[in-house]
């Protein structure tokens, strides 16, 4: 098989229901191929968070199952899987007690890195999403913006150099100008790491700029995968919506 | 004789009824954190255990001191000698603010911040020395030194067993209907609860996050 081509990240007949037996997630198959970003795309309380959980076995499928580079995310250790998916949180998720470079070295602490290469990697990380180091090192996230929160929420699930990360709406608190901003900065660092990424949000225009594929998700389900091409085409009446909204906004913006 | 003639004339014994004093309250308040900060933590562990366990520690709360004491004076290792069983029942007292403030202290933390911790591959150990306990940290020590300030002054009352402390002067004080006297315990009790209340505040300040 062609290496750009290879599974990594595969969803089997994957459902996840709650212990009151509310459904969450149903019958979802989809594969992620390494290399690719692939974003999640649905509106809130369609069960992207659920689905991103899953990989990192936050959740286990009720049903079905969850496969990492071919084994089930059961028969991983949860900690050794979850130190090899750096996660970016839904509101960052940032630990208040700690400083910034602890945050962001949290990961290659837990590994037992040597320090001087924590410290290392810490400021090549801060540098990486365009936070001067000497500025920031040293402060604590409450002493921060909600962007910058996010910043080093990336840097962060960066830090440990994982082959994987899960992004969980990291742009979500931005203004639309920095959102452009960062989005951009985002692209170009995943031209240069080459990470396999699942990105969720609800904005159908970052899913088209940062998705080399867009998985759509209504209600737990699958409506269908896509290349950003194809989905600008998509027949299906869900995703024609998402494309009037994305058209619309487009108008709107060249007014 | 005026009051501060009096203590002049005796510090010796207050220096020493204070240092008694002090090693009941050391003794049960290390007691009661030993005991109540690990089933503070295991009671976030198994809820279910929470009602009944805080419970308990509550009744016991309101069983007078002395009829406490009375209570455990039968009891063959503990009736023996008369500061191990002040220490008990101290230990007792202080039991509840510890366990209850560890408990709701780390069900407080963030979930969000409990849940990022899991997702970036804490073990259950890391996740409570990393990050629960540090973030608890205010609310724990906040029981500790409510359960400080109550002990200082419950343990006046282990004198009337005969285990010492500044509750002597306070007793004997009462019985001789002698002001002076009483004021020789009370005064050095008050102000040791404000001194351990002090210090222990200074631990906070040092060990919690955001000041
Ligand atoms: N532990 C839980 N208990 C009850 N309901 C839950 C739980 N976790 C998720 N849900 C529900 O499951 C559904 C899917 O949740 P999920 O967090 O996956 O949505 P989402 O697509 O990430 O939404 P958003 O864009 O708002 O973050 C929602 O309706 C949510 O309310
Ligand atoms: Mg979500």
């Amino acid at each position: 098989m062609n290496e750009a081509q290879e599974t990594v990240i595969e969803f089997r007949r994957v459902s996840f229901r709650l212990a009151n037996e509310h459904l969450l997630l149903s019958d979802l198959s989809l594969s992620v191929r390494r290399g690719e970003t692939l974003t999640l795309l649905g509106r809130s309380g369609s069960g992207k968070t659920t689905t991103l959980k899953l990989i990192n076995r936050m959740l286990e499928p009720s049903t079905g199952e969850v496969r990492v580079e071919g084994r089930s995310t059961l028969d991983w250790d949860p900690i050794r899987l979850r130190r090899s998916i750096g996660y970016v949180i839904q509101e960052a998720g940032l630990f208040p007690h700690f400083t910034v470079e602890r945050n962001i070295g949290l990961v290659p602490q837990l590994e037992r890195w040597a320090p001087e290469k924590i410290r290392a990697r810490v400021h090549e990380m801060l540098a990486l999403v365009g936070l001067p180091p000497e500025r920031f090192l040293s402060r604590y996230p409450r002493e921060l913006s909600g962007g910058q929160r996010q910043r080093v929420g990336v840097a962060r699930a960066l830090a440990g150099d994982p082959p994987f990360l899960l992004m969980d709406e990291p742009f979500g608190a931005l203004d639309p100008l920095t959102r452009v901003e960062i989005q951009r900065e985002f692209r170009a660092l995943q031209e240069r790491l080459k990470k396999t990424i699942v990105f969720v949000t609800h904005d159908v225009r970052e899913a088209l700029l940062l998705g080399t594929r867009i998985a759509l998700l209504e209600e737990g389900r699958l409506v269908g995968i896509y290349t950003p091409g194809e989905f600008l085409h998509a027949p299906d009446p869900i995703a024609a919506t998402y494309v009037a909204a994305y058209r619309a906004g487009d108008a709107n913006s060249n007014l | 004789m005026s009051t501060l003639s009096f203590f002049i004339k005796n510090q010796g014994q207050i220096l020493q009824l204070t240092l008694e004093h002090l090693w009941l309250v050391g003794s049960s308040m290390l007691l009661a954190i030993a005991v109540g900060l690990p089933l503070g933590i295991l009671l976030t562990r198994r809820r279910a255990l929470s009602k009944p366990v805080i419970g308990a520690a509550n009744i016991v709360q309101t069983i007078p001191s002395l009829a406490l004491f009375g209570f455990l004076l039968p009891a063959p290792w503990l009736g023996e000698r008369a500061d191990r069983l002040a220490i008990t029942a101290l230990t007792l007292y202080a039991l509840l603010p510890v366990i209850r403030n560890t408990y709701t202290g780390i069900l407080g933390v963030d979930p969000g911040v409990r849940e990022a911790a899991r997702g970036m591959g804490m073990t259950d150990g890391q996740v409570l020395f990393q990050v629960e306990l540090p973030l608890a940290m205010g609310v724990i020590l906040a029981g500790v030194r409510v359960a400080t300030v109550i002990t200082v002054g419950v343990a006046t009352i282990a004198a009337a067993i005969g285990a010492g402390g500044l509750g002597e002067f306070i007793f004997r004080g009462v019985a001789m209907v002698d002001n002076r006297v009483i004021l020789a315990g009370a005064i050095p009790a008050a102000l040791l609860a404000l001194l351990l209340d002090l210090l222990l505040g200074l631990v906070e300040r040092k060990l919690t996050y955001a000041h």
